[in-house]
């Protein structure tokens, strides 16, 4: 291997990050789950609506972390996936009048599929390479929304619009409260899930891979497999994130799901901490508040003001959330004593 | 004893006064919704400051400065107008979680010129299940025009369709029985121009129109498109395509040495951006259609409207570029907005301001074209629907004929 190629291959290697540092304690966990439980009944639909979106972001960007931070492939491509599982979902309740529920799965199946099968090029690529060939699919997919081929079953650049979902059994609540607790269900299941994944063989496996590919090679790990599956399970996430954020937003068209959606996942995971689960909500809330604060300083330049916070972010705690985090628990510890 | 009852009568004469000052109030009827009140009325906008279209932001900016104007001047009968704008980087999702902060945390009287297609249609249905007025969406689409289905929904600008069927119009009198043969960019904007181009023709359609091309946004370049159209020789071409393919367009059939009459769309009419692209000596003659003012055009120094126009930019935009053509389109859209607020009194519900909105007479904003009127009413939600034809001469457009009508609506 030639001295060019190692800094490239070695430029975007993530730091090792042990496994139970992957996690949230116990504790927190419940806290945190309280507060998501608790904190709808007490504001306004408005707000409940951003929560909703602020989970869905949030499943989005786990889903890039298991990714990233699991298995050590990088992705701009997940607005593709996204938009993927929003138009399944989308064209599943408006042209077959299937149940919001169920179309999530079929979502998740159908994007696990195409990750999978992208994954399979992807394997001959690593660093810089894998992120440009994701790029391609993240540039490419907005427009293979539009084409006249698919137009009957995507409304073309018109989108579809999507009916949202009443509270079942007659329960007394509002349309956006029930498809938040109904996002919390899922976006807990498949949380306990992701963390269960990593801790398991097959997540030992993803990570000997980031760590050293050639070294897990030699422990016996099928490279190839645990490097597409990890493409799979990625992007069937973030199909099911995709599918919720139809629902949500009652509306699928081909401009929703641009480049800019990867960037910011990609950003969410950064400043989450890549690596740490429970960062990608810290991190969907990043993309989804950060530009409306930037805009409320100045409207003119609201993007320089989000760069300034941006870099003030990685400057001063580079590994996102999970530093804060890190450094709260080293301050709690030491009161303790 | 004596004191007693001094002070009784004169809490009965308070409460006369007070009971008479109430029903005094409740003659005059000022009714209020959310987002309205003696003092203030506040109004909803999301355009696309930053992403893809962000060159449209000017739009809002413009709206924003036209309100300082007005607040400056005293308001709408004595009311302050809060011009509360957000950015939806042209991305669907954003504009409804945008819209909905309008509506539910900042409780707006009615969401003002939303701009895009995508976006409108994203925000729609839930402006209209809440009941809250979507005025003036700044999109060219046919569907706004929709009183029937989407009573709180309005357009403003004339809709692609008016524009084709002006153009079909035209070429049935000024051409009869001229082959036509239609470029057309193949999505909702192209198709809707198609459609318009056919109803205008109506019976003739058949006979007139002799080729329907059609191209993909995603193509380089149009060129082969080109030279298949000539292949079958028409009198008229229809360019309906975006500024890039335009330009490509009136290009190319210079190039082949074809002359053929050449009417290109509204959208893709700009001098900057098309015209002198193409070359201004291959874009002689093309003919277009248009329904407000060029701010750079010379003819309108005198005219007392863009006066009113450059004073308003010279005060309150200073530095702007006045060839921009979003600084006419937002100060001609807020200026209609002012109207129907200054119709609606003292009656500030949204179902009045809807109602002023469709009851519009004769209206003419400074930026318009002379002859280009404003009109609606409870079925007609289509504001401006007239357009004048133009031709391209020397570096500029110059106006000639009648303004024509094309008034449609949807099914």
């Amino acid at each position: 291997m030639s001295a060019a190629e190692d800094v490239v291959t070695e430029a975007p290697a993530v730091e090792a990050v042990p496994k139970r540092a992957m996690t949230l304690g116990l504790g927190t966990s419940l806290v945190v789950l309280a507060a998501l439980c608790l904190a709808p009944l007490f504001v306004k639909n408005f707000i409940i609506f951003q929560m909703t979106m602020l989970l869905i972001y949030a499943l989005a960007v786990l889903a890039l972390n298991i990714l990233t931070g699991g298995s050590g492939q990088f992705s701009l491509g997940q607005s593709a996936f996204y938009a993927v599982g929003a138009y399944t979902s989308a064209i599943l309740m408006e042209h077959a009048n299937m149940n919001y529920a169920l179309t999530l799965p079929i979502a998740g199946v159908i994007c696990f599929a195409f990750g999978f099968i992208f994954g399979q090029p992807a394997l001959r690529l690593s660093g810089v390479y894998l992120a440009l060939a994701t790029f391609a699919l993240a540039t490419a997919m907005p427009q293979l929304l539009k084409l006249g081929f698919f137009e009957h079953w995507t409304g073309g650049v018109q989108g579809l619009v999507v009916t949202k979902p009443d509270a079942p059994f007659g329960l007394p609540m509002s349309q956006d409260m029930w498809l938040y607790y109904f996002t919390l269900a899922v976006s807990i299941g498949i949380y306990i899930a992701s963390v269960n994944l990593l801790k398991s063989r097959s997540g030992r496996a993803f990570m000997a891979i980031r760590d050293n590919e050639i070294a897990a090679s030699a422990m016996g790990v099928d490279v190839a497999l645990y490097k597409t599956l990890a493409f799979g399970v990625s992007a069937g996430i973030t199909g099911v994130a995709g599918g919720l954020g139809a629902i949500a937003v009652q509306f699928v068209a081909p401009d929703g799901y641009t480049i800019t959606l990867a960037i910011s996942l990609f950003l969410g995971m950064v400043v989450g901490g890549v690596g740490w689960l429970p960062g990608s909500i810290v991190g969907s809330a990043f993309i989804i508040f950060v530009p409306n604060i930037a805009e409320g300083i100045s409207k003119g330049l609201s993007g320089a003001v989000f760069g300034v916070l941006l870099f003030l972010v990685i400057f001063l705690v580079p590994h996102g959330a999970r530093q804060v985090a890190m450094i709260a628990q080293g301050l709690i510890a030491k009161l303790k004593n | 004893m004596l004191s007693t009852s001094t002070t009784r009568i004169a809490a009965f004469t308070t409460a006369v006064i007070a009971f008479a000052a109430m029903s005094g109030s409740a003659l005059a009827q000022k009714k209020y919704d959310t987002g309205a009140n003696d003092t203030e009325i506040k109004v909803g906008n999301i355009m696309p400051y930053s992403g893809p279209a962000s060159a449209y932001g000017v739009i809002g900016k413009t709206e924003d400065a036209y309100f300082k104007m007005i607040n400056d001047k005293g308001g709408i009968n004595g009311r302050k107008v809060n011009f509360v704008t957000y950015d939806d980087g042209y991305s669907p999702p954003k504009a409804v979680e945008q819209v909905r902060k309008l509506v539910e945390s900042d409780e707006v009287l009615v969401v003002f010129n939303p701009l895009g297609t995508p976006s409108n249609t994203a925000i729609q249905k839930y402006l209209n299940s809440k009941k809250v007025p979507q005025l003036f969406v700044a999109t060219g689409a046919t569907k706004w025009n929709d009183a029937k289905n989407f009573p709180w929904t309005i357009g403003w600008q004339p809709s692609y369709q008016s524009e084709a069927q002006i153009y079909a119009k035209w070429l049935m009198k000024e051409k009869p029985g001229a082959k036509v043969a239609i470029l057309y960019q193949n999505d909702d904007f192209g198709k809707d121009y198609l459609k318009g181009t056919k109803d205008g023709f109506g019976d003739k359609a058949a006979s007139s129109i002799i080729m329907e091309e059609s191209y993909e946004v995603s193509e380089p370049t149009i060129d082969s498109h080109i030279v298949k159209i000539k292949a079958a020789n028409p009198d008229v071409l229809l360019i309906y395509t975006t500024p890039k393919f335009g330009a490509q367009t009136i290009k190319k059939t210079a190039e082949l040495g074809w002359k053929p009459l050449q009417i290109i769309t509204n959208v893709s009419a700009s001098v900057g951006s098309v015209m002198a692209p193409a070359g201004f000596e291959n874009a002689q003659g093309v003919l277009s259609a248009a329904y407000a003012k060029d701010g750079a055009d010379s003819q309108w120094n005198n005219d007392p409207g863009m006066k009113k126009w450059i004073e308003f930019l010279d005060k309150y935009m200073p530095g702007a570029d006045k060839t921009d053509g979003s600084l006419v389109y937002g100060y001609g859209a807020a200026q209609t907005l002012a109207k129907v607020l200054e119709m609606c009194g003292d009656d500030l519900t949204r179902a009045n301001v809807m109602k002023q909105a469709a009851s519009l007479k004769d209206f003419t904003p400074d930026t318009l074209l002379p002859g280009v009127k404003i009109n609606t009413s409870a079925t007609d939600f289509a504001p401006i629907a007239q357009l004048q034809m133009q031709r391209f001469k020397g570096q500029k457009w110059e106006l000639f004929g009648e303004t024509i009508s094309g008034d449609i609506a949807t099914e």
